[in-house]
């Protein structure tokens, strides 16, 4: 069947469609810096980086557990709220980056000690990938204290985190609440706080050096292994973000929760220009727009098309993405 | 180097040393011993369909539990003739199940199917049923044109979607009101299939219909929930499982979308309510073939026994996944120790259930008049409405 095209669709729907889009690709954003960071310094694709992503929706579910906060309970409101999604955020945190860092040590690794080409280590992620997928889906752990039954095929909720209150409405109805402000300032915040760090910091400076050249970063005395490992740890943390903040919007997650959306950050990571923090950035809030807008002129079923060709015409004109993969150096 | 060699040729021995078993295995397991006094033993009757996965296993997770149920009653009853269930997990995935359904027929001792649970699934395991001779009865996939096929071996024991859809038509042009209506579906053979007969119904009916496309498994639904909210619709219906009405039904609501939401049998579980939240699925509408929860006093013996083996009440199917097992080992209890006649005796002799009596039409479907009952959520419990 062929799309029926609704240019109206698109000019009744702006507004709405804006704010989800922007909400949308926040966590896009998030996400996409994990891949991009590994890429820069290693020109390596991490394709179990949706999998550690997966960990941090995970890692949040038992933070809300370890706070007691029961899913009949209703959402908590003031300093309780603060304090209940501000240790989720450790938990999701520490999960994914945790995973992202054991990731690295077993899978990647050995790998590149043995100077192994980068096709392997590729084979080596998909693999990863699948095998934590399905240690996830196979493996059921009853938290009894925390009463947390996890990580069997089922979805696992997360309701009454934050509840998503209005806070004011834009044209046509387009509801702002807080679940979504939440999203896009932390994840803003997030990033500009990477940003921050890799720009200024001794230890980003390393990342950069390595990046750049690593034999020369080496001869520097810059330690690779911990380059790589940090490099790691913060995509993970990153990711473990947008878990939590995926569970914020979503409100459920499921062992194959990364799936799609590790293919959608991957996307806005090249679409922004992979290996380029800010690339991710904007990379992730065009997908989400983009792939909105292009809901509404040709229908829900359409999203991914419209997102997958938006991203063909931008690599046709603009190769290395819309901002460049080369900023990284350009900066240093 | 040379070593390397050698260790590969050796796994390349040791696998078709495997495969050449495997093959073997097949052939010989066609004998047939006769148990002491009674049946031949190891016979097989299998329940196919979703277990596990992201296709919403609920489903076929209530339809295996009442063939277990069956089985093992029978098998209490029967000393002399011991039935073997064995579950094939498709996990609902219409690329898992041809493999799947080879193996089936690839075991002799299967004798007959309860299932497949789903539409998509069946229009691709079906065939190889049929080309194997393996009797089936499926308790829940309601696509209309599985029956079309000329399948000898097909036996649907519920109303289809040709049924079903017109109801949901009905119900929510004559008992909502709705004069302007949008029909999302998940893609499926099932939920499309559903959602494409409501919206030629509605048509007919001249009420406006809006279709805002097909949702994926994403559970992100700002597209079609701003579209539906920009329609501004009196009502929603959504053909597809639970899995994805859950998420769908909380996010209209969360956005401020007041429209009636109506969806059919694949979401009548309550997995939809724990997707939704309890306020998310206030007031929405389930419909089925089959009751929910069976509360006749004749059912109760089911339902306990149900609930003793499961920790869990019977649900949807569960019944009609229990009558048509009863089916099956009626036919054995007959004398009937083959596929083929078994297959006879299934689609020649009713057979009165728990549930209803089933004797079915040359292509497979139910006679009699179908019913489909309406369901409704309220605080969190999916309560029974009536007849459609």
């Amino acid at each position: 069947m062929l799309a029926a095209i609704h240019l109206t669709e698109l000019y009744k729907q702006f507004w709405p469609s804006t704010v989800d889009g922007v909400t949308t690709g926040a966590i896009y954003a998030l996400v996409a810096l994990g891949y991009t960071l590994v890429y820069g310094v290693l020109r390596l694709i991490n394709f179990a980086h949706s999998e550690v992503f997966m960990l941090g929706t995970v890692g949040s579910l038992v933070g809300a557990a370890a706070v007691g906060l029961g899913s009949r309970d209703p959402a908590r409101t003031g300093l309780a709220l603060i304090g209940t999604f501000l240790v989720c955020l450790v938990f999701s945190m520490a999960f994914s980056g945790g995973a992202a860092v054991i990731l690295e040590r077993l899978a990647y690794r050995p790998l590149r000690k043995r100077g192994a080409s980068r096709l392997a280590a590729l084979i080596s992620a998909i693999g990863a990938s699948l095998f934590l997928q399905e240690l996830f889906a196979q493996t059921r752990i009853h938290l009894g204290p925390l009463n947390v039954k996890l990580l069997s095929r089922n979805d696992h909720f997360l309701h009454n985190l934050i509840k998503p209150s209005k806070i004011f409405t834009l044209p046509q109805g387009a509801i702002v609440s807080v679940d979504k402000v939440v999203v896009v300032v932390a994840s803003v915040i997030m990033m500009v706080a990477l940003d921050r760090f890799v720009g200024t910091s001794r230890l980003g400076r390393g990342i950069r050096a390595v990046a750049q050249d690593a034999e020369t970063a080496t001869l520097m005395g810059v330690n690779i292994d911990r380059v790589v490992s940090l490099t790691f740890l913060l995509g993970g943390l990153m990711a473990g973000a947008a878990g939590l903040l995926f569970m914020v919007k979503i409100q459920q997650t499921r062992y194959d929760v990364g799936f799609i959306l590790g293919i959608k950050a991957f996307t806005a990571a090249v679409l922004g220009g992979i290996g380029n923090l800010r690339g991710a950035l904007v990379g992730g809030f065009a997908l989400g727009l983009i792939e909105i807008y292009g809901a509404s002129v040709f229908g829900a079923q359409w999203l991914n098309v419209v997102a997958f060709v938006a991203l063909v015409v931008v690599l046709m004109f603009r190769p290395t993405g819309l901002l460049g993969e080369a900023l990284m150096k350009a900066r240093a | 180097m040379g070593h390397r060699r050698h260790r590969f040729s050796v796994v390349m021995l040791v696998g078709s040393l495997a495969l050449i078993a495997a093959a073997c295995g097949k052939s010989t397991s066609t004998t047939n011993t006769t148990g002491a006094g009674g049946c031949p033993s190891g016979l097989t009757i299998g329940f196919f369909g979703a277990l596990t996965g992201n296709n919403s296993p609920q489903l076929g997770i209530n339809e295996a539990n009442g063939t277990q149920l069956a089985i093992s009653q029978f098998n209490t009853a029967h000393p002399n003739c011991h039935i073997t269930y064995k579950a094939f997990d498709s996990q609902g995935d219409p690329a898992q199940a041809p493999q799947l359904a080879q193996n089936a027929v690839g075991d002799a001792k299967v004798v007959a199917i309860v299932g497949p649970a789903f539409s998509g699934e069946s229009k691709v395991a079906d065939p190889i049923f049929d080309a194997g001779g393996i009797p089936i009865i499926t308790a829940s996939a309601t696509n209309p044109a599985l029956a079309s096929n000329g399948w000898t071996i097909f036996h649907r024991a519920v109303a289809n979607d040709d049924a079903q859809a017109p109801a949901i038509a009905r119900f929510v042009t004559s008992k909502l009101n709705a004069k302007k209506v949008a029909v999302v579906d998940d893609a499926s053979a099932y939920g499309k299939g559903l959602a494409d007969i409501v919206r030629t119904q509605l048509m007919t009916a001249s009420v406006s219909v809006t279709s805002p496309g097909s949702i994926d498994k994403s559970h992100n639904y700002p597209s079609t929930v701003n579209a539906i909210k920009a329609a501004g619709v009196d009502a929603v219906v959504y053909g597809g499982y639970y899995q994805e009405a859950g998420p769908l039904a909380l996010q209209l609501k969360t956005a401020g979308v007041t429209a009636a939401f109506i969806s059919g049998d694949g979401s009548l579980d309550k997995g939809f309510v724990d997707g939704a939240t309890v306020s998310g699925a206030e007031g929405a509408y389930l419909t089925a073939p089959a009751a929910y929860a069976l509360t006749a006093p004749e059912d109760q013996a089911f339902v306990s026994a149900y609930t003793a083996k499961f920790s869990t009440p019977p649900a949807l199917y569960s019944g009609e996944a229990y009558d048509a097992t009863n089916h099956f080992l009626a036919a054995i209890l007959a004398g009937k120790y083959t596929r083929a006649a078994i297959n006879t005796y299934v689609s020649t002799t009713s057979y009165k259930g728990l549930l209803k009596t089933y004797s079915y039409a040359t292509n497979g479907e139910l006679n009699g008049t179908p019913v489909i009952l309406v369901h409704k959520v309220v605080n969190g419990m999916i309560r029974l409405v009536g007849p459609a």
